[in-house]
């Protein structure tokens, strides 16, 4: 999607949506969850899935390793990962050496690997594909992303799905409804005066456009702000470390964000659904030990998150969900990278998750255009955490749903 | 306060979009001479001094490391890097606050974020420099002549892969970005064997040793006859650059990307956006696209749309107040646009930075706030300070280039009347003044 595209998708979701994506939401602190938390706790029972976005477009076939495939290496002869150094889960198939946690859930048996899973006409741009992803609306661009077309249907508390960072992604988009959005990063106090004139401007006036109408929105929720979590580190400097052009990350590292995730969850935060995101997938050059470091972030963020929660009241019922807007081409390019692809294995991993391998794993011989041919609808994999974990009809956020229910739950 | 008149307030919003703020002295002599006057001295800018007063910086190379070094060499290298990236970017944001005119440097970081490399893959100083002075010397010119620079410019032939197109094998990334982000849009229905036939037009093009110019090696090229968008033939660089900007959609891609920079949030309907490519017209005239889009009726109609993005806030903010261009001073600013996430020279990704609401965010009003505060500490304020109290709002839209403050505003600033700072620090975050 172009940037104009994207533009336009943010102004609909934010004006159409009735300012939805600042007011309606709202940007909330650690004070605020906290006080939700004592007042109305996340009753005993209810799960929790937490969506991790990676962007960029990671390479699926050097995540969940075809190692015992010739067209695999042949494809690939200086990007294939020798059979020695993948962790095996099978005699066909392994994880990349950076997944050592991953590889331990699989042990566990509380990691679902589905695999080939994509959308029918697939599409190689960055921004229309995580798009479609995000939305769940492979045909047509629409203004609403799935989390958000589930908050929509089905009630009014705000806290319901929760973003890491201030920028909501547009799967936390609603039509009436989106994801709260709590911001990382340390905060100072603010001068009693200035407070007092944010406040003051934060007042309604008729007289605003929408675009200052929002800009008030922003201030009437930053009344409540006094405090928010500190985090540790800093934003790197320009120059420290390489973020390929087609990956957006998210807010602080993966793990400042799962930190957060934990802590809310611990405490008893009413959220159902956290939104959280990693870059550095966009391996188009050198791209074994780009992808090792982002895998190997992803890698111990989310299993040290799960060992986290795991001792906590709500740590039973926590699912997480790891997707890419797309896999990258079988045959890699000259310069040890890989291209933009398509299918892409998608993991999902906590406790009642039932481990092992699901979906068809697509054949390196039989491609389209080079490419990998789908074998999963990813609107499956959605149906079924909307069903299983949110207790919701996933026809009312996906549409009417082809085919069987996969069973990773 | 008292309300500046319909033409002083449209003044103003012509000011505050060629530029970086407004001041109302600059409004004044806008009215004066009308916005066509105006728009021609922009578009045929004399030397301005602050530009000669800011020369880039030299970037002596760095050190070369081989492959064998220790540790402390490679951290040393590093260490030296990214001191010229920080003195880069502290060079443009002197560069932003010294000119007379900020028209040049608004349109150049217009054409950064349309062009958008990070440094955080190029990692060199001396490209991104050589990519910022082609983008200022040949953004006002044609749009063919800079989208041809642009695919055999080293900071993108790094950022984008395109060393690594070769005829051996070939790197699709510059190709589709040109297509789908520079030059055409994701909408305009080409294939994926138009990006792949694409990517092999542009195979063979290395850096040189100095880091400012790339050049053709024929036998990293691939010779052979490509198809890209129905044309057919040994394309080479120029040849899939024609090719792509000979589409319909190519020319209302283009202005539309500027019509949402420099008009409206809106994306333009159908006929707006025509006058729009026919300011643009055959020749890809960007002064011509400039001009026509700044003086479309719909210019007027799109009064307060616009959300001024860090960068446009900050160097605005920073321009009216008279604050320093010293070391530190420069580092300060830097740190302020990368905690409101537009840091230049570091866009998120190949599609620039967000804009519009996702600047509004709790976080960034809290930042603002901060940094107002910082700028009114260190800033000139005499302007206001020296009017009576009474009359310090009018002093401060004046200050600003604010016509009017709404009824709430005005309420929200009249504490302040007694404490100069305040005042102007609220001010500076008010939504009369984020929002043009």
């Amino acid at each position: 999607m172009t940037q104009l595209d994207r533009r336009r998708f943010l102004l609909a979701s934010g004006v159409a949506g009735g300012a939805a994506v600042l007011a309606g939401s709202g940007v909330v602190t650690w004070r605020s969850l906290q006080d939700a938390a004592a007042s109305r706790p996340l009753p005993a029972g209810q799960q929790v899935l937490v969506v991790l976005t990676l962007y960029g477009g990671n390479d699926g076939l050097n995540t969940l390793v075809p190692y015992a495939d010739p067209a695999y290496r042949s494809a690939r002869p200086e990007l294939a990962y020798p059979a020695e150094k993948v962790l095996k889960l099978d005699s066909e198939l392994g994880l990349n050496p950076a997944l050592a946690g991953f590889a331990g859930l699989w042990k566990a048996g509380r990691l679902a690997i589905v695999r080939g899973v994509g959308y029918p006409q697939p599409d190689h741009s960055h921004f229309r594909s995580m798009d479609i992803w995000q939305t769940a609306s492979p045909a047509e661009p629409v203004n609403t992303g799935w989390i958000g077309r589930w908050l929509d249907a089905t009630g009014d508390d705000p806290l319901r799905a929760l973003n890491i960072g201030a920028v909501l992604p547009p799967l936390a988009m609603g039509g009436r409804a989106s994801a709260a959005a709590l911001p990382l990063g340390a905060r100072r106090t603010v001068p009693a005066a200035l407070t007092r004139g944010l406040t003051a401007l934060g007042t309604p006036e008729p007289a605003d456009s929408a675009s200052r109408a929002l800009v008030r929105a922003s201030y009437a929720a930053e009344q409540l702000v006094q405090a928010s979590l500190a985090t540790a580190g800093g934003t790197p400097e320009p120059g420290d470390q390489e973020s390929p052009a087609g990956s957006a990350g998210g807010q602080g590292s993966l793990a400042d964000q799962l930190a957060v995730v934990a802590r809310c969850i611990g405490a008893g935060v009413p959220t159902r659904v956290y939104s959280v995101s990693q870059g550095g997938f966009d391996t188009h050059a050198d791209e074994l030990d780009a992808q090792q470091n982002a895998l190997g972030a992803v890698d111990k963020a989310v299993t040290g998150f799960l060992g986290a929660v795991a001792a906590t009241p709500h740590g039973a019922g926590v699912t997480v969900l790891v997707y890419s807007e797309f896999g990258r081409r079988v045959q890699a390019n000259a310069s040890q990278g890989t291209d933009h692809g398509t299918a892409g294995p998608v993991f999902v991993a906590g406790p009642r998750v039932r481990g092992g391998f699901y979906g068809d794993q697509p054949s390196l011989t039989d491609l389209a255009d080079g490419d990998l041919k789908v074998t999963t609808d990813f609107r499956a994999v959605y149906a079924e955490l909307l069903a299983k974990v949110l207790g919701s009809d996933p026809g009312r956020v996906l549409g009417p749903l082809p085919g069987a229910p996969i069973g990773f739950l | 306060m008292s309300t500046q008149s319909a033409a002083w307030i449209a003044a103003a919003r012509l000011v505050r979009r060629t530029g970086f703020g407004a001041s109302g002295p600059a409004v004044d002599a806008v009215v004066r001479s009308g916005p066509e006057t105006y728009l021609a001295g922009l578009l045929a800018p004399a030397a301005d001094p602050g530009a000669a007063a800011t020369p880039l910086p030299p970037f002596p190379p760095l050190a070369p490391v081989g492959r064998n070094a220790d540790r402390a060499a490679r951290l040393a290298r590093n260490k030296q890097r990214r001191e010229q990236l920080q003195q880069l970017t502290s060079w443009w944001l002197g560069r932003m606050l010294s000119v007379h005119q900020p028209f040049t440097e608004r349109i150049t970081f217009g054409w950064h974020d349309h062009f958008a490399t990070a440094a955080s893959k190029v990692r060199s100083a001396t490209a991104l420099a050589h990519q910022n002075e082609t983008l200022r010397r040949l953004g006002t010119g044609d749009f063919r002549t800079l989208a041809q620079a642009m695919l055999v410019d080293p900071a993108m032939l790094i950022w984008l892969d395109g060393q690594k197109n070769t005829v051996r094998g070939a790197n699709e990334n510059l190709a589709r970005e040109f297509m789908e982000l520079f030059a055409l849009g994701h909408g305009d229905g080409y294939t994926e064997t138009d990006v792949r036939e694409g990517a092999r037009a542009l195979t063979g093009w290395r850096i040189d040793a100095g880091q400012v110019s790339a050049t053709l090696r024929p036998r990293l090229h691939d010779q052979t006859p490509k198809t890209v968008l129905g044309v057919t033939g040994n394309l080479d660089q120029a040849g899939f650059c024609d090719a792509v900007l000979a589409r319909p959609a190519a020319a209302g891609y283009v202005c539309g990307r500027w019509y949402g920079q420099l008009v409206s949030d809106t994306p333009p309907d159908a006929a707006t956006l025509a006058r729009l490519v026919a300011g643009y017209g055959a020749h890809r005239d960007l002064a011509g696209l400039f001009r026509a889009a700044y003086l479309d009726e719909s210019f007027a109609r799109a009064a307060n749309s616009i959300v001024a993005g860090p960068v446009e806030w900050l160097i605005g903010a920073a321009r009216a107040l008279k604050v320093g261009t010293d070391a530190a001073t420069l580092t300060r600013l830097a740190g302020i646009l990368r905690g409101l996430g537009q840091l230049p020279f570091d866009p998120p990704n190949v599609s620039g930075w967000p804009s519009g609401h996702a600047w509004l965010s709790t976080a960034a009003a809290q930042l603002r706030l901060q940094a107002a505060g910082w700028l009114c500490r260190t800033g000139d304020l005499s302007f206001v300070s020296a009017a009576a109290p009474g009359q310090r709002l009018d002093a401060v839209g004046y200050l600003l280039g604010v016509g009017t403050f709404s009824d709430r505003t005005a309420a929200a600033l009249k504490p302040a009347l007694g404490n100069p700072a305040t005042l102007v620090t609220l001010a500076l975050t008010s939504p009369e003044y984020l929002v043009h």
